[in-house]
């Protein structure tokens, strides 16, 4: 059987492509962004995760307000980054796991979600950052990804509540997957930003501090939030948050934190970091 | 498709909401197409023709004309294509929000970083 091994949520400003590819880690501005991730790379290296579920939205490089689903799942063979417009380098395909992806997208159905299927997929530098955060080098990657899109381009958003149950059923999905796969489950965006208005570069650091101790111990609290309150409080594109509830909500026990980070700014937005370990897995594993 | 956009009580907040959306379509459409670096190539060659042929109407011409991003949101512009619109001129999202605060770049980057305090 399946088993998840945890989750990582992540920021993912498109300027940490730059960034990378122009070897800026350790130039004065970076350095305290990428000083959080060796602790969660290790981490990693221990549990080793066979594939990542990873919670985001594209930012039109897949979609277009032509059709923009709410939710929808990848059940790719292999999966592009392309050219986004704003000149970050594109990166390396990653290749998917369309026997979990179908898994989930049934499981996801029969649980009522009404997601959209999708057997192509170009993936934006939500993805592919969080992965460039967590497995750096520029090799191959160690992990296929099943990818899972939330609408946050265009208003009616999916609320928090409903996120975060998105979430509950993936885990759900992953946990009843019968193949011995090690599931590592992520969600990319946020903190507080916003890029668009009179109020551009507002940050809320005591709401984003809020959120990351809520997301360990009472992750349900959060969704008293409606997607306006999220705007007001995070900003206007700090609804990316949603993605990081739904990524804990795979996680249905206890939890232990492995770390945590929080920096601002990069670029305009809060940059946080948080892996928490499944701890039935972690037991299940010693037994 | 014109009107205001309606309030949702979050000041110095643009809401892209269905009126938005349908409002913007074509100015939207045309800052999705700049994910091609051809098409961007095209529109910095010919940028009155590459308006016309996504059927911008006047207020969005104008919006591009004048750089203006408070003035694109305003005709419909949604900011994650306009981040694209803004790559041509090598403008990234703080210059982006400098411009709409009316602040200069280094004055917007003390206040980002003013907020991390």
């Amino acid at each position: 059987m399946a088993t998840i091994v945890g989750s990582v949520m992540t920021s993912h400003v498109p300027s940490i492509g730059n960034a990378i590819a122009k070897h800026r880690e350790n130039d004065p501005y970076w350095k305290p962004f990428f000083d959080g991730y060796p602790p969660v790379r290790a981490w990693l290296d221990r549990v080793k995760p066979d594939v990542a579920v990873v919670f985001y939205q594209d930012h039109g490089l897949n979609f277009f307000l032509d059709k923009m689903p709410t939710f929808a799942v990848g059940a790719a063979p292999e999966y592009r980054n392309a050219d986004e417009g704003w000149g970050i380098p594109t990166v390396k395909p990653v290749k998917g796991d369309p026997a979990l992806s179908w898994h989930i997208i049934e499981s996801l159905v029969a649980d009522e979600f009404d997601i959209t299927m999708c057997q192509e997929m170009k993936v934006d530098h939500a993805l592919t950052l969080p992965l460039a955060l967590m497995w750096p080098g520029g090799g191959d990657w160690p992990v296929r990804v099943v990818p899972i899109t939330m609408n946050h381009v265009q208003h009616p958003l999916p609320s928090p509540k409903r996120s975060y149950r998105l979430g509950e059923s993936v885990g759900r999905a992953i946990a009843s997957w019968k193949e011995d796969v090690r599931v590592l489950v992520m969600g990319t965006g946020g903190l507080s930003h916003q890029l668009d208005g009179q109020r551009a570069g507002f940050i809320n650091k005591p709401f984003d501090l809020m959120c990351m101790d809520a997301l360990v111990d009472d992750p349900k609290k959060l969704t008293r939030y409606s997607a306006l309150d999220l705007v007001r409080e995070a900003g206007a594109q700090g609804t990316e948050l949603m993605a990081w509830m739904a990524a804990r909500a795979a996680l249905p026990g206890r939890v232990t934190k492995v770390h945590s980070h929080y920096h601002v700014p990069i670029s305009n937005t809060a940059g946080g970091l948080l892996a928490l370990q499944n701890d039935g897995a972690a037991l299940a594993r010693a037994a | 498709m014109g009107g205001k956009q309606r309030d949702y009580g979050i000041p110095g907040t643009p809401i892209f909401d269905g009126h938005m959306a349908q409002k913007g379509y074509a100015l939207n459409a045309m800052c999705y197409s700049f994910n091609s670096a051809d098409n961007r190539a095209a529109f910095k060659a010919d940028e009155d023709a590459y308006c016309r042929k996504f059927g911008l109407n006047d207020e969005q011409r104008s919006a591009v004309a004048n750089r203006n991003v408070l003035e694109l949101i305003a005709a419909g512009g949604n900011i994650y294509y306009l981040a694209k619109f803004a790559g041509i001129f090598g403008l990234d999202v703080q210059d982006v929000g400098a411009q709409q605060t009316g602040m200069t770049k280094d004055a917007f980057k003390a206040m980002l970083l003013e907020a991390g305090r």
